[in-house]
C-alpha cells in the first residue's frame, strides 16, 4: 500500500536504529513520551521498543480520546440513551464498550432498549436525523483536534438543512492543554523526568506544528511531530535524541508529507465558528484542566445536546481496581496494574485504556503482554 | 479513534470523492481541502480528507530513512 509499505522497510529501520545506537551518549538516559495512542499502538505492534537502545524509555501518553473521557461523561450518554426514548444516540465504535459506573456500557444501554447506533462518520448521523424527523438524533462526539472538524461540518450541514432534531454531545478536547497538564499534574514527577515528546501526527495536520511552540517555550522539552509507520517513529525518536544531545528544545516536523505549515486553515476556521473553549473539563487521570475542551459556540447553541436535554455532569470515580488514571499520567505501565490481563482484558475491560486498540493497556495486551516472560527452553530432540 | 489512512482519490463529485484504501472504495468528504485531483493521496479520518500527501516530501523522507538519517541536516 502506497505511503504505508515503504515506511515499513526493514533495511531503513535497521539503518535508523544503527544511527541511534551510535548517537546515544553513554551514561545518559532518554525518557520520551509518545503523546498519541496511535503512536503507542505502532510502538507495540511493530515491537519498536526492542530495537531501541537500552537508554531510551518510551512513556505512553494520554492521546487516546476514548481513554481520557471520564466516567461521568460516559454516564451522561448512557443515561440519555436509556431515559429518552425519542433519542437516537450515534457514536464511534470504540465508545460502545467503555465501562461507565457499575459496569454499564452503551452496549448494555442498547440491550436495555436505548437506541444507540454506531456510525463511521458524523455525516451518517446527519442522514439519520433527516430520515427520522420524529426522533432526536444526538452525536456523541469525542476526540482531539483530528476528529473535531468532522463534527463541526455535521453541525453546519444540519444548520444548512434546517434540521431541528440534530444535536451534539460535545466532548472534544485539545492537545496543547493536555501537554501542559502532563508537565504539571500530580507530583509533577512524570513531567520532570521527560526529555521530549513524540508529537501528534494526525492532530497536527489540522492545528499545524506551530501550535506546540507555546508548550516548548513553557517547558523546554523538544517535540517532534511523527507519522504512524514504524520508520516514521524511529526517525522522530532519532531527532529527539539529537535535540537532547545538543541541549535544544524546539518543534520539528518529521511528518512533513502530511503536516503543512499552519495546518489545515479551512478546518480551523470551521471549528472556530462552531465551537468555543470550555472554562474547564475533566479528563480521566489528569483531572479538571482549564481551557482544555470545546463546547458549541453561542451561534450554534441550538445544537448543544447538553442544553437541549438538560444533561448534568457529575464527576464519578473509576473502577477501584483500575490504574488507567496513573497509566494516562505516565506514572504506571499497563503491566504495573494489578488487574492487567487478569480481571481486565479487551473482552471484559474494567477501564478505558483496555478498550480502544490505541489504549496503552489494549496495545500491550495485543502485542506485548509476554514480552517480559522468560523464554521457554525448547526441549532437545 | 485517531486512525487515519492514506487513500488514493479515484473520483470526485463536487465536495464528495471516492477514495481507494488498499482496494476498498470509501466515500470521502473534501470539505476541508481544496485543489485535490484524481490520483492524489490524502489522509482520511472518519470520512473526511484532512490533508494531501506531498509526494516529493515523502520521497525525500524515504531517502533520508534509507541512509539511516546518518547525516545531520534533517528537514525540520
Amino acid at each position: 500500500m502506497k505511503y504505508v509499505d515503504e515506511f515499513r522497510d526493514p533495511d531503513a529501520a535497521r539503518a535508523l536504529c544503527a544511527t541511534m545506537h551510535v548517537e546515544v551518549q553513554p551514561g545518559r538516559s532518554y525518557n520520551f513520551m509518545e503523546f498519541c495512542g496511535g503512536h503507542t499502538h505502532a510502538l507495540c505492534r511493530f515491537g519498536l521498543e526492542d530495537l531501541l537502545p537500552d537508554s531510551i524509555r518510551m512513556i505512553h501518553g494520554p492521546g487516546c480520546p476514548v481513554c481520557v473521557l471520564p466516567v461521568g461523561r460516559l454516564d451522561m450518554a448512557i443515561e440519555l440513551a436509556v431515559s429518552q426514548p425519542e433519542v437516537i444516540l450515534c457514536t464511534y465504535g470504540d465508545l460502545m464498550r467503555v465501562p461507565g459506573t457499575g459496569g454499564q456500557t452503551l452496549r448494555s444501554a442498547k440491550a436495555q432498549g436505548g437506541d444507540v447506533r454506531m456510525v463511521y462518520s458524523t455525516a451518517q448521523a446527519v442522514e439519520l436525523a433527516e430520515a427520522h424527523p420524529d426522533r432526536q438524533v444526538v452525536m456523541f462526539a469525542i476526540g482531539f483536534e483530528t476528529t473535531t472538524p468532522p463534527t463541526a461540518a455535521a453541525v453546519k450541514a444540519a444548520a444548512a438543512k434546517g434540521l431541528t432534531n440534530f444535536s451534539v454531545f460535545c466532548n472534544h478536547v485539545l492537545t496543547p492543554s493536555a501537554i501542559d497538564a502532563i508537565m504539571t499534574t500530580g507530583t509533577g514527577e512524570t513531567g520532570a523526568r521527560l526529555d521530549g515528546f513524540v508529537g501528534p501526527g494526525n492532530v497536527s495536520t489540522i492545528i499545524g506544528a506551530e501550535a506546540y511552540q507555546g508548550a516548548v517555550d513553557r517547558w523546554g522539552k523538544p517535540i517532534v511531530i511523527s507519522g504512524f509507520e514504524p520508520n516514521d517513529m524511529l526517525q522522530s525518536i532519532l531527532q529527539l535524541i539529537r535535540q537532547v544531545n545538543r541541549g535544544e528544545a524546539k518543534v520539528e516536523n518529521a511528518f512533513a508529507r502530511a503536516v503543512r505549515p499552519g495546518g489545515n486553515m479551512a478546518a480551523q476556521a470551521m471549528c472556530a465558528d462552531v465551537f468555543a473553549v470550555r472554562d474547564s473539563f475533566e479528563w480521566r487521570g489528569l483531572g479538571a484542566i482549564p481551557n482544555s475542551a470545546l463546547k458549541l459556540s453561542d451561534a450554534y447553541r441550538a445544537y448543544d445536546a447538553e442544553e437541549r436535554f438538560a444533561m448534568q455532569y457529575i464527576s464519578r470515580p473509576d473502577h477501584k481496581a483500575c490504574a488507567c488514571a496513573e497509566i494516562l499520567r505516565g506514572e504506571k505501565t499497563p503491566r504495573g496494574c494489578k488487574v492487567f490481563a487478569l480481571a481486565c482484558t479487551p473482552e471484559h475491560p474494567l477501564g478505558s485504556c483496555m478498550v480502544s486498540p490505541e489504549g496503552a493497556c489494549a496495545a500491550h495486551y495485543l502485542y506485548g503482554r509476554f514480552r517480559d516472560a522468560a523464554a521457554v527452553p525448547v526441549a532437545a530432540e | 479513534m485517531c486512525l487515519a489512512l492514506p487513500a488514493e482519490i479515484v473520483a470526485i463529485d463536487g465536495e464528495t470523492a471516492t477514495a481507494d484504501v488498499d482496494g476498498a472504495q470509501i466515500p470521502v468528504s473534501l470539505a476541508f481541502l481544496e485543489g485535490v485531483a484524481v490520483g492524489d493521496f490524502v489522509v482520511v479520518h472518519v470520512g473526511y480528507a484532512l490533508s494531501k500527501i506531498e509526494p516529493d516530501l515523502a520521497k525525500e523522507q524515504l531517502e533520508l530513512m534509507r541512509s539511516g538519517a546518518a547525516e545531520e541536516g534533517v528537514r525540520v
